[in-house]
């Protein structure tokens, strides 16, 4: 009977010993994420932005002359498109690279996906809200912009682009348009 | 002793019927988007079949699943027959109406909005309407748990609820807390919408409810396979069940820390600010605690079984284990899955890893891993040590047992890797069609037709699966004997009140969902001008 006893006596232990170790391992994985993101600025978008999508094309951010990528005066870049069943307005977005990128971006009809190949550019167009996301990239290369989530029927063909051109040659573009982009080049 | 044998038997069919079509259904989609085929020509095709998929597989099939193992636990664990046997009938017969419902419109297309509904987007109130009916039918199954639970409580005052039953019960109450969410979002917003009473929607807002519905659901799939690993593996290999206040302590977390989670599926979302989107991310992190504890107790028990078989040293006690047991097959291979899937989860879960890959194939292929791989393998066995006990005829056909399981591991891992592997590239889903020309996507033209292989491999498994079972309404009649569950190595005389019973931890499943979801909740509704038009499917031009 005292064997059996000890034997709980030594379960216990173990048992306590695994619980211990897994919350151990759980904070661990929190504290990291936390710390990440206060110290590099490495969160999902913060803030909950809306817009009506009955007057996107009449007034305000995302009328069809303000969308594609303006040149901002502290040298970043803001990028505003629009998705809508089947496409991305616009088509191709260009950027120059290895500077600061925002991208500002909202549906006009139904839930899309913005997503860039090969880079964390990965969020919902959800209509009645702006998603934001900043980022930065390295070098010049052309990538795949394809809509992540179903949107419709034709959600198989809603596949835009994105073209990261040299500094000096983005800065060419944008001496003389206000808005660019790299539809039809 | 069980005594409602075709109740059970009813649920595990429609069950298994349901399976089986969404089965042959999924290894079509694999096959079209693949470039083993041309453009499919007419893509809202392939999208009727990914709707009906999605939904028989995450509404139809599980949820049958639960209910008739629930029934059986009840009465096998309670050893008494059930209590409101017309009641559960009717609730058999809501989910199967429901279903029809729902699978009308979806063939019809007039409802392809796939599972997770996608508003502004709406398809036809029927679909919406069957799906009410079989979550409506599901809630009967809920309530007779907790009228069987507390009568046989109150019969037997100081007795331990048997541990079987305790998990089934909390599995019970995970269901109807989580269906909530989505019970809000249909109500509320998509049928009056559909029904034509509203011309706008708040798809953000839908999309919080539906993330309330959409995390938790999971570990209500999970359930069945973690009452088998507990109440069932140790029994079936000839062990004991290591701990069972233990047990009893990971199902009392799965309640509350499964549900004020589910905003971790929007953290690419725009509705939902940065703070209650890490405040989610902890609460995910925190989730994986009682799976730690329920990797250590099952794998002490299986020790405990390879020890009891002469198994020596170190590792000698594994090659002791019955390694031709279909039941030892099926636990290891689950536990093979769940290791992969787990670890892809903590990606997803990740406040900052999930951008690299949040809805590109990786997602599809963790949560078909994780629910058809080490969630469904465990249905199988659940099945398989059921069905002498509900056919009173032997199952004992087990070449084909260990060949289905092998074949459904082995077809799951090859549908999955490669569906990880191009999802880090960034493929994105529900696409009825890639460009293969395309010299971007060219190079994940090899690992799509890897997955059609593996669905093909899991479509033999399912029908070997099906034939099993067939085979034992077949087979001589024999005398099962009592349907028993695993004896642990301490049978507790007492257990604390709080591991015997659900207040304590129903009001911390509430509690924590009003304090995690209210504040989104309320900010969405506070603003205006957030309601968009719907966008109506298949009405017109079809």
């Amino acid at each position: 009977m005292t064997e059996h006893a000890d034997s709980a006596t030594v379960a216990a232990r173990m048992e306590r010993r695994w619980g211990t170790v897994s919350i151990g391992i759980i904070l661990a994985l929190v504290f990291m994420a936390a710390y990440i993101g206060v110290h590099q600025g490495v969160m999902p978008q913060p803030r909950v932005e809306t817009v009506d999508p009955r007057t996107l094309h009449i007034a305000g951010e995302f009328i069809e002359s303000n969308l594609g990528t303006a040149a901002e005066p502290d040298g970043s870049v803001t990028v505003r498109a629009i998705g809508q069943q089947y496409s991305f307005t616009p088509q191709c977005i260009v950027v120059p690279a290895d500077t600061q990128v925002t991208i500002r971006a909202t549906s006009a009809d139904v839930i899309h996906g913005f997503l860039i190949e090969h880079s964390n550019v990965n969020t919902m167009l959800v209509p009645g809200y702006i998603s934001t996301i900043v980022t930065r990239f390295p070098a010049p290369s052309e990538r795949l912009m394809p809509c992540h989530e179903f949107c419709g029927a034709g959600h198989e063909g809603m596949w835009g682009r994105i073209k990261v051109i040299n500094k000096a040659a983005f800065a060419k573009l944008a001496a003389d348009q206000r808005r660019m982009t790299c539809v039809a080049q | 002793m069980l005594h409602s044998k075709r109740l059970i038997l009813s649920h595990f069919w429609l069950a298994f019927a349901g399976f089986g079509v969404a089965l042959l259904l999924g290894e079509w989609q694999m096959f079209i988007r693949s470039p083993l085929h041309a453009w499919i020509g007419d893509p809202e095709v392939y999208y009727r079949s990914v709707t009906a998929h999605g939904t028989a597989m995450a509404y139809v099939f599980p949820t049958l699943v639960a209910m008739g193992f629930g029934y059986a636990i009840t009465e096998a664990a309670l050893k008494r027959p059930l209590i409101g046997g017309k009641w559960a009938w009717a609730g058999f017969a809501l989910v199967a109406v429901g279903t029809v419902t729902a699978v009308i419109p979806v063939s019809l297309g007039l409802a392809s909005v796939l599972y997770t509904f996608y508003p502004p987007l709406i398809g036809s109130p029927f679909y919406y309407i069957g799906i009410v009916l079989v979550v409506v039918g599901s809630w009967i199954w809920v309530a007779l748990m907790s009228v069987n639970l507390y009568a046989w409580k109150r019969a037997n005052p100081d007795v331990p609820v048997p541990l079987a039953m305790f998990a089934n019960v909390a599995g019970s109450y995970l269901w109807a807390w989580t269906a909530v969410g989505a019970a809000i979002e249909l109500l509320f917003q998509i049928i009056p919408a559909a029904l034509g009473l509203t011309t706008t929607i708040d798809a953000g807002l839908a999309r919080v409810f539906f993330s309330w519905t959409l995390h938790a659901i999971v570990y209500f799939w999970l359930m069945p396979t973690y009452i088998a690993y507990y109440t069932i593996i140790p029994r079936a290999i000839g062990g004991r069940l290591f701990s069972d206040p233990m047990a009893r302590i990971s199902f009392a977390l799965f309640l509350v820390v499964a549900m004020p989670i589910g905003v971790h599926h929007l953290f690419a979302d725009p509705e939902v600010g940065a703070g209650f989107k890490f405040m989610h991310s902890v609460f995910t992190a925190f989730v994986a605690v009682p799976t730690l504890l329920t990797v250590f107790t099952i794998c002490a028990s299986v020790e405990i079984a390879g020890r009891l078989r002469g198994g020596k040293g170190v590792l000698g006690w594994l090659t002791a284990l019955p390694w031709r047991n279909p039941m030892m097959l099926a636990v290891t291979f689950s536990f093979v899955m769940l290791g992969f899937g787990g670890a892809g989860g903590l990606i997803n879960m990740s406040y900052q890893l999930d951008a690299s890959i949040h809805n590109t194939q990786w997602i599809t292929g963790h949560f078909h891993l994780i629910f058809g791989g080490a969630i469904v393998i465990m249905y199988f066995a659940i099945a398989y040590d059921l069905w002498p006990h509900l056919t009173g005829r032997a199952l004992d056909s087990f070449e084909m047992m260990r060949m289905q399981l092998w074949s459904w591991f082995i077809g799951m891992i090859v549908l999955t890797f490669p569906w990880h592997y191009v999802g880090i590239l960034g493929m994105p889903r529900r696409m009825a069609f890639y460009d293969y020309t395309d010299p971007a996507i060219a190079p994940q033209a090899l690992s799509v037709i890897a997955s059609v292989i593996g669905g093909a491999i899991l479509v033999v498994s399912g029908a070997l699966f099906i034939a099993v079972l067939v085979r034992g309404h077949l087979a001589a009649r024999v005398e099962p004997g009592e349907y028993r569950f695993s004896i642990a190595v301490h049978q507790p005389h007492r257990v604390p009140v709080a591991l015997n019973g659900f207040g304590l931890w129903v009001s911390l499943m509430v509690a924590l969902t009003v304090i995690n979801y209210g504040f989104p909740i309320v900010h969405l509704l506070s603003l205006s001008n957030t309601s968009v038009p719907v966008v109506t499917i298949g009405a017109a031009g079809r």
